[in-house]
């Protein structure tokens, strides 16, 4: 199971950085929001994986152990609300861009590194 | 009066004349005054103490775990220096009152004058080195303001710039020598570090840390090769020069250097270095000055070569050389702030400091006259004055010191440097006011008023009286003074006129007579000087500074370029390097943790999602394609979340989904829908393989993290005990967020917030101007709907709409003890609204909106802050929260926690944010669509009903259909 989620990350990683390499805007914001899920899903396996164990306790309230560490959750719920901020501003940015230069570059000017 | 006050004071007094100015300039003046004096007199209260050998402290700490405190002291050096400061400030604030004109900004003039003595008296009364640096560099930063105070003069603020180059460079050389010093001693405390000696000098970071010192030091106080600035910095006016430039901030250098004689002098390194330099610095400066036409330019450098002498008095480690020393830093101060006054005056009346229009000035001002040649004289060493005192001094030391073993050289440059002395000395009196009266000035010369020369016609009252009863007049100031520099324990021979015919007395005839035949040749050697090439230090300085920032620019230059693909390509590749760095240094235990069983689902999904990230990346040219791709990859992250005991993960990235592809649909209405090929595929290949490299990192990365256990333990044991007994709810990520890290949750609210505000501010931006007229310009590039609202869409989301609240609310409230809580509810609300306006278009739910997103993140902030703020009535810290059980029959018990109110506060400001950041994109779709047609920020308000034109009563579906039918062409859906 850890390969998988390793590999997952790394896969979404990778995507990630190629997409915001890119040079138009829209890429670039699909890149952001696939870092966003590979950092949030690393953040979270930090916390190691498990199943069936969530950090939700008895009615008691008992601590018996068998609960999966709730910092790293708690740390990447809060980070999931803001990459949906950091996005829409991104969004709004290049959508802003894009109406005042009539084009989705983001290198304005860079002549160089187009084809 | 506490040494602590008496630095503040000028601080605390700085803005009264810049508030007083309104006034008139004479209050601003009195202000200073007033503030100088009370500081003065406030350290002459101690000085009867301080003259009987006590040290006057007083200790604040500031930051003790840096060793960093608020530590003051005065003793004799302390108290000598400032009464340097402060009195000779209390003069130079009544002269400048005279000096300045009318059109100067006085108020500025004094604030910072008062600043700039407040940094000096602090360096003086500092006892930790650390608290001294602070002062040393207020005093760089406020004569930076002074010398560059006519900030219409080009000269002035190229002077400004050059001296704070130069003294703030030899600052951050302090420093480091300081620290160094410190760590020695193992305290910043001076009064520590001068009990230290053996422990200094043995230290291999000796030498380091003296040359480290020196290096502020000798910056500071002009010393060569670093006196450029000095005469580069008389561009300021001359009450400045007089203050910083004579009798105070070149100084500092040079009580730094008395400060820390006990522990420095005394080894070969300080005595080759600092009297060698002093030595240079003496004869260069006394010869350039020989030169110099205009007076403060032939002050500026006998400054120089004054500095060097006491800079040489101290390097030669020797208690009669420290008595010395002090005795030239109060003879230097008096006789050369009285010249540079006088100076200024000539300047003042005459309109000119060229000494070669002057001349013949001593029938014409016949007092600024006698005060500036009694003053020259005193500088040229003539007997009876006291400047003669202590260069008879400085010869006597000169005239047995040996340098490298040679007994000559060291007396035959002081004589030398003497001879100079008094040629300039000669020539300020004998070219400027000696003579025959001319008639080509540039104004019409007189004596100022007595206001104007009061202050240097005091100094040079001073002058005569030390000169002839100096142990009267200097004897117990210089003996306390003298005392603390060489750590105690002086046996000073007292200050005399007469020693009898001594090899010094020889030297200073010598320089006498031969000053006066140098300056009967001045006019051949002039010829010579100006024939000889010499390095113009302003020149070289300048080509230093310009290679410095082309260096620096075309650094930048390379690295940011504009191109936000360059910066990234360079942050991926530096954290790449970081990690390969991290991955071959360091070392790593073998794994720990058995690995969970990989059940089929899971895999089906790991190869969905792989199949899923694949095609967004070869696909992402088709926008629309790559959104639905890419919503596939945060599904598959949501079941994982579920998979792996994170049901409120799972919760929230689901909803943020949907809100996500929302938004970037609403993007996708303008923006173009095909990706252009734009990088060749050498270019794509290479951003290929960064990616893969940085992909592969950071999946082995978490791999290896995962298969181990934790290093340390976690605090989420402690999470898990506590999140029932202290923070009354089983869901411990919602108790965390709402209570353990309240603080954060705060913040990322606030943050939220701040980034819906910063899309509304672009909205508005994009909705006025040019891009407003794009924007009503704008044709679809794509077919539109031919229903642009569907009936089957507006019914199902009429009747999704309690449902999907009342989910809200159910979320919210279980949120404490089950998975949900505020940021769940939040965005679940979102959605439920975003359906309304994505069913029946933007401006007829706007119509019915009754809050203001705007509000509601205030408020969501507001309520978050105040439950916060509740804890502090209970005197518990912010933020702690409390809940108790209550029973409402015929309910079961249930629990109430003040938590919850916090967490109101999130699901509030979620909402806001998040139908704020969605709203001004649909209002950009709806100003394309429909044109200007009124909306604006008005379009935002419950009023807009109005503004919308006539909405009809009737609510429910049978009403969305009539609107429909009435207004159909006119609304467009978002």
């Amino acid at each position: 199971m850890e390969a998988l989620v390793a590999s997952a990350i790394g896969v979404m990683t990778a995507a990630g950085i190629y997409l915001i390499l890119r040079l138009r805007t829209f890429p670039v914001v699909l890149g952001m929001a696939m870092l966003s899920y590979a950092v949030n899903v690393f953040l979270f396996a930090t916390g190691r994986l498990a199943v069936n164990m969530p950090p939700i306790l008895d009615h008691l309230g008992e601590a018996t152990p068998g609960y999966t560490d709730p910092i790293p959750q708690a740390l990447v719920l809060t980070a999931i609300v803001i990459s949906f901020g950091m996005t829409a501003v991104v969004v709004m940015l290049s959508l802003g861009a894009f109406i005042e230069a009539g084009n989705d570059r983001i290198d304005l000017g860079d002549e160089e590194s187009e084809s | 009066m506490s040494p602590a006050l008496i630095a503040a004071l000028p601080f605390l007094g700085s803005l009264l004349p810049a508030l007083l100015i309104r006034t008139g300039r004479s209050h601003a003046a009195i202000s200073a005054g007033v503030i100088s004096g009370l500081a003065l007199l406030g350290l002459l209260l101690n000085a009867p103490a301080i003259l009987r050998g006590e040290v006057i402290t007083a200790r604040f700490d500031w930051l003790p775990w840096l060793g960093l405190n608020a530590n003051f002291m005065i003793d004799g050096l302390g108290l000598l220096f400032a009464s340097l400061i402060l009195g000779i400030g209390l003069l130079i604030i009544l002269y400048a009152r005279f000096y300045l004109s009318k059109d100067d900004p006085v108020g500025q003039f004094y604030t910072y004058l008062l600043l700039f003595q407040g940094a000096m008296v602090g360096i003086v009364l500092s006892d930790n080195i650390l608290l001294l640096l602070i002062f040393w560099e207020l005093t760089s930063l406020s004569s930076f303001l002074l010398i560059g105070y006519w900030k219409h003069l080009p000269e002035g603020r190229q002077g400004a710039r050059m001296a704070l180059t130069v003294t703030g460079l030899g600052g951050l050389s302090m420093i480091a020598g300081m620290l160094i010093l410190g760590n020695i001693a193992g305290s910043y405390d001076i009064s520590a570090i001068l009990q230290s000696k053996e422990a200094i000098q043995a230290s291999p970071y000796y030498l380091p840390a003296l040359i480290l010192i020196l290096g502020g030091a000798f910056t500071k106080s002009a010393q060569f090769p670093f006196h450029f600035w000095l005469p580069h910095a008389m561009a300021a006016p001359t009450p400045v020069s007089a203050y910083l430039h004579s009798a105070t901030m070149v100084k500092a250098g040079l009580f730094l250097m008395a400060r820390l004689w006990p522990v420095l002098s005394g080894t070969p390194e300080w005595f080759y270095i600092v009297a060698t330099t002093g030595l240079v610095t003496m004869l260069v400066g006394a010869k350039i000055a020989i030169f110099k036409d205009d007076l403060k330019a032939l002050l500026a450098f006998s400054t120089v070569s004054h500095l060097g002498l006491i800079t040489f008095l101290l390097g030669l480690g020797t208690e009669a050389g420290a008595v010395a020393a002090v005795f030239h830093i109060i003879n230097h101060a008096t006789f050369k702030a009285a010249l540079f006054m006088s100076a200024g005056i000539v300047d003042h009346e005459t309109h000119t400091r060229d000494i070669k229009r002057l001349g013949g000035l001593r029938h014409l001002m016949p007092v600024t006259f006698t005060i500036a040649t009694v003053a020259a004289l005193s500088m040229a060493g003539i007997p009876l004055l006291n400047g003669f005192l202590s260069k008879e001094m400085m010869l006597e030391e000169a005239s047995h010191t040996l340098w490298a073993g040679n007994g000559w050289i060291v007396p035959a440059l002081a004589a030398i440097a003497a001879l100079f002395s008094a040629t300039y000395s000669f020539r300020y009196i004998a070219h400027a006011f000696l003579g025959p009266v001319r008639d080509d000035y540039p104004h019409k010369p007189h004596d100022p008023g007595f206001g104007m020369w009061a202050a240097p016609a005091f100094l040079v009252v001073l002058v005569v009286a030390i000169g002839i009863m100096p142990m009267t007049f200097a004897g117990p100031i210089l003996e306390a003074a003298a005392n603390a520099v060489v750590g105690g324990g002086l046996h000073m021979h007292p200050v005399k006129l007469w020693h009898g015919f001594t090899p010094a007395l020889w030297m200073s005839v010598f320089a006498v007579v031969g000053g006066l035949v140098v300056l009967g040749q001045h006019r051949r050697l002039e010829a010579l000087w100006l024939a000889t090439p010499r390095p113009e230090a302003k020149a070289v300085f300048d080509a230093l500074v310009g290679a410095c920032v082309r260096g620096a620019t075309r650094f930048t230059s390379a690295l940011h370029n504009g191109s936000m693909a360059r910066y990234l390509l360079i942050f991926v590749l530096a954290a790449l390097a970081a990690g390969i760095w991290a991955w071959t240094t360091g070392e790593q235990g073998p794994p720990t943790r058995a690995m969970l069983p990989i059940t089929p689902v899971a895999a089906a999904a790991w190869v969905t999602l792989l199949v899923a990230t694949g095609c967004v990346v070869a696909y992402h040219r088709n926008r629309l394609l790559a959104l639905v791709l890419i919503s596939i990859v945060g599904l598959i992250v949501s079941l994982s979340f579920v998979y792996l005991s994170a049901p409120d993960l799972a919760l929230t990235q689901i909803s943020v989904e949907v809100v996500t592809a929302v938004l970037m649909l609403l993007a996708l209405n303008f923006l173009p829908k095909i990706t252009q090929p734009e990088t060749r595929l050498i270019k794509r290949r290479f951003d290929a393989l960064v990616a893969v490299a940085g992909g592969l990192g950071t999946g082995l990365l978490i791999y290896a993290l995962m298969v181990r256990d934790f290093a340390f333990p976690t605090m989420s044991e402690y999470h898990l005990a506590n999140s029932y007994k202290l923070g009354g709810g089983t869901n411990v990520v919602n108790v965390i967020l709402v209570d353990f890290r309240g603080y954060d949750t705060f913040g990322e609210v606030i943050v939220l917030g701040i980034a819906a505000l910063v899309i509304f501010a672009l909205t508005e931006a994009l909705l006025t101007g040019a891009s407003s007229r794009k924007l009503i310009a704008w044709r679809p590039d794509v077919a539109r709907a031919g229903d642009k609202h569907p009936l089957m869409l507006l019914v199902a989301t009429r009747v999704m709409m309690p449902i999907a609240l009342m989910m809200a609310v159910f979320i919210f409230l279980r949120g404490h003890n089950l998975p949900g809580g505020g940021f769940i509810a939040g965005l679940v609300a979102a959605i439920a609204l975003v359906m309304q306006y994505m069913a029946s278009g933007f401006a007829w739910t706007q119509a019915r909106q009754k809050v203001y997103y705007h509000v509601l993140i205030a408020l969501g902030v507001l309520a978050a802050g105040i439950t916060g703020i509740g804890a502090l009535f209970n005197g518990l810290p912010f933020l702690t929260s409390d809940f108790g059980y209550f029973r409402i029959p015929p309910f079961e018990k249930f629990e109430l926690a003040t938590a919850m109110g916090f967490d109101l506060g999130v699901f509030l400001g979620v909402v806001g944010s998040v139908m704020l950041a969605l709203g001004g994109l649909s209002r950009l779709a709806r100003r394309a669509a429909v044109g200007d047609e009124g909306f604006h920020v008005v379009a935002e308000k419950p009023e807009a009903r109005e503004m919308a034109g006539h909405v009809p009563r009737e609510v429910g579906l049978a009403g969305a259909m009539l609107r429909r039918q009435r207004k159909d062409g006119s609304e467009e859906g978002i």
